[in-house]
């Protein structure tokens, strides 16, 4: 029976293996998804049905664990149906979280199982330290899970919370010093508690969870929106190392494997977004968006004005140019405005005017969300440029037209080395012949920033919802 | 230090299983575009909820009188669960788009 459950779990292992292969391939991309499910399926049918332990006990609880597997299922799948393009983000973020979670209550049972079990037995004193060499590894790696679990779980929460607004970005003075104490405390207590095996480890094993919470709360607390995608794969890789922890626990190699797989993939795809904008990991986590550098920007003390544009001036720029390119921002998620544009664009087409859209790594909330979008939309692959092409084009282009994007078209960070953003590559929109900004109001973006883009002469500012603004452009193009 | 040895003794064959699947990570989604960055993460998201085996364990070892280790593991499981289930629909869900949009384009070609 064991053996078979071995089978499974290789064969599990392999499939998360193969599945995340042909997740980073796009054609292949959904069907690797079904095989990493498929695989995961079969581990979890598996282990209920099939596993013992070393000495041969079956599971019990069937009743318990069928139920939770049942409302975990029903909510899971409900939550991720109903859940909107725009909050996809944060849905990846909770059920990451959920990951953490899962993480450390094991490990908070495991421990007082351990706990429990050290009472029973007294034992000898020779038997004693031959058992507690075996005790303090299963507790290193109980404590490890616990402490690392807790931070994704606490850390995944506050940057749900921060992507659907309901939690503010909050500073304080030696904010990092303090998190570096937290942390260094955790560290400490590990230490002790399986180096020393102390009378009172219990309070501290608790301390050490409290304290890991803490930790995850305050590590994403200070990091700005515009950097939660990087966050959150980070946060992502964590769970997969708690995952992991889990399978040194249980001897599982599925766990194991699944676990340490994502915990590689991710460190290594939180390093790619952080290439995308030109920054290092470390950069991203201390020097934190909106902190005090956020006065330093001067832009709005010119005085400068900017200029609008009525939407038959903007219909009759855009029906008389050769090449258009759209710049997709978050404002095109929040007004749902995909389908529209692409109507935009078909139209534009007829009346033979080029229209590419230019994509920038990080633009909307998570990388490749614009992509997500406009695919939705049916909009050809072939139309979508990435930055450096986009770059490329923008002098031989006539108009460009920003949808609800802001930062990533910033010139502050090319030429303002106060911005916070200074040095992330940006689409360099003001080579373009004009430029026409859909924005629903002058509020800054997502990062807290003027953008000096809006005062520029050839900048002209259009003002509305994404989608609403589009359907009027369309009307008034069939017109002409 | 004694306790670090003995670890690394005790667990010999998963120790070289993490080295080489720390590569295997970076190898596997090594040239992956910028367009499947959400997805590939939301994937690799559902796939750590393999924790979710850790919590059947932990329930399915707990004794019928432990409430404790009962309510825990219940919302282990549950959670878990979460993360499998809500993982792989959330990466569904995005990639139903580039499919969708993949046998339009297929089909276009035949229908001119």
């Amino acid at each position: 029976m064991a053996s078979i459950l071995t089978l499974i779990y290789l064969i599990a292992s392999i499939t998360f293996i193969v599945g995340l292969k042909m997740l980073a391939h796009p054609a292949r991309a959904r069907k690797g998804n079904l095989i990493a499910a498929a695989g995961m399926a079969a581990a979890i049918a598996g282990t209920i049905l099939l596993y013992e332990d070393d000495n041969g006990n079956g599971l019990q609880n069937h009743f318990w664990i069928l139920g939770g597997l049942i409302i975990g299922a029903i909510a899971g799948t409900v939550a991720a149906r109903k859940v909107k393009m725009t909050a996809m983000p944060e849905m990846v973020s909770m059920f990451n979280g959920m990951g953490g979670a899962c993480a450390a209550l094991i490990s908070v049972v495991e421990f007082e199982h351990l706990m429990s079990s050290l009472h029973a037995t007294p034992g000898l004193t020779v038997i004693e330290s031959a058992f507690q060499s075996g005790l303090r590894t299963h507790l290193l790696i109980i404590l490890a899970g616990l402490i690392i679990g807790s931070i994704s779980f606490a850390g995944s929460m506050i940057a749900w919370g921060k992507l659907n607004g309901s939690i503010r970005d909050i500073t304080f003075r030696g904010q990092h010093l303090f998190n570096i104490v937290v942390l260094l405390l955790v560290f400490l207590m590990f230490f002790y508690l399986v180096g020393w095996l102390p009378a009172n480890g219990v309070l501290l094993f608790y301390t050490v969870l409290g304290l890991s919470l803490l930790y995850g709360v305050f590590f994403v607390m200070p990091i700005g929106g515009a950097d939660m995608p990087v966050v959150i794969s980070l946060l992502n890789s964590f769970t997969g190392v708690a995952a992991a922890c889990g399978g040194f626990l249980y001897d599982n190699k599925a766990m194991l494997t699944g676990g340490i797989l994502v915990g590689a993939a991710g460190t290594f795809l939180t390093i790619l977004m952080c290439k995308a904008m030109n920054r290092s990991l470390l950069n991203v986590l201390i020097g934190s968006f909106g902190s005090d550098q956020k006065q330093s920007g001067g832009t709005n003390a010119h005085g400068t004005t900017y200029k609008e544009i009525s939407l038959s001036d903007a219909a009759m720029v855009m029906n008389y140019a050769q090449k258009i390119i759209i710049v997709p921002g978050y404002g095109l998620a929040v007004a749902q405005a995909q389908h529209t544009c692409h109507e935009l664009e078909k139209l534009l087409e007829l009346k033979g005017v080029e229209v590419t859209y230019a994509i920038h790594p990080v633009a909307g909330r998570m990388p490749g969300h614009m992509n997500v979008l406009l695919a939705e939309a049916d909009v050809s692959y072939d139309k979508l440029q990435e930055m450096e092409q986009a770059n490329s084009e923008f002098p031989t282009t006539d108009v460009v037209l920003v949808l609800g994007a802001n930062d990533v078209v910033n010139p502050a960070a090319k030429d303002d080395p106060s911005s916070p953003i200074y040095g992330m590559p940006i689409l360099d929109v003001s080579l373009a012949k004009t430029v026409i900004v859909n924005k629903r109001s002058m509020k800054p973006g997502y990062a807290g920033i003027e953008n000096a883009l809006f005062f520029q002469p050839k900048t002209s500012m259009l003002f509305g919802d994404a989608k609403q603004v589009l359907q009027n452009l369309i009307n008034e193009l069939k017109e002409l | 230090m004694e306790t670090f040895f003995s670890f690394i003794a005790a667990h010999q064959q998963m120790i070289y299983i993490v080295i080489l699947m720390v590569f295997v990570g970076i190898e596997v989604i090594g040239r992956v575009p910028a367009v499947l960055h959400t997805p590939l993460m939301s994937g690799a998201n559902a796939i750590h909820g393999v924790v979710i085996i850790g919590a059947i364990i932990v329930m399915g070892q707990a004794a019928e009188d432990n409430y404790t280790a009962l309510v825990l593991g219940f919302i282990a499981v549950i959670v878990g669960t979460l993360n499998v289930v809500g993982g792989f629909v959330v990466t569904d869900r995005m990639l139903e788009m580039f499919s969708g949009r993949k046998n339009t384009k297929n089909q276009q070609p035949k229908n001119k």
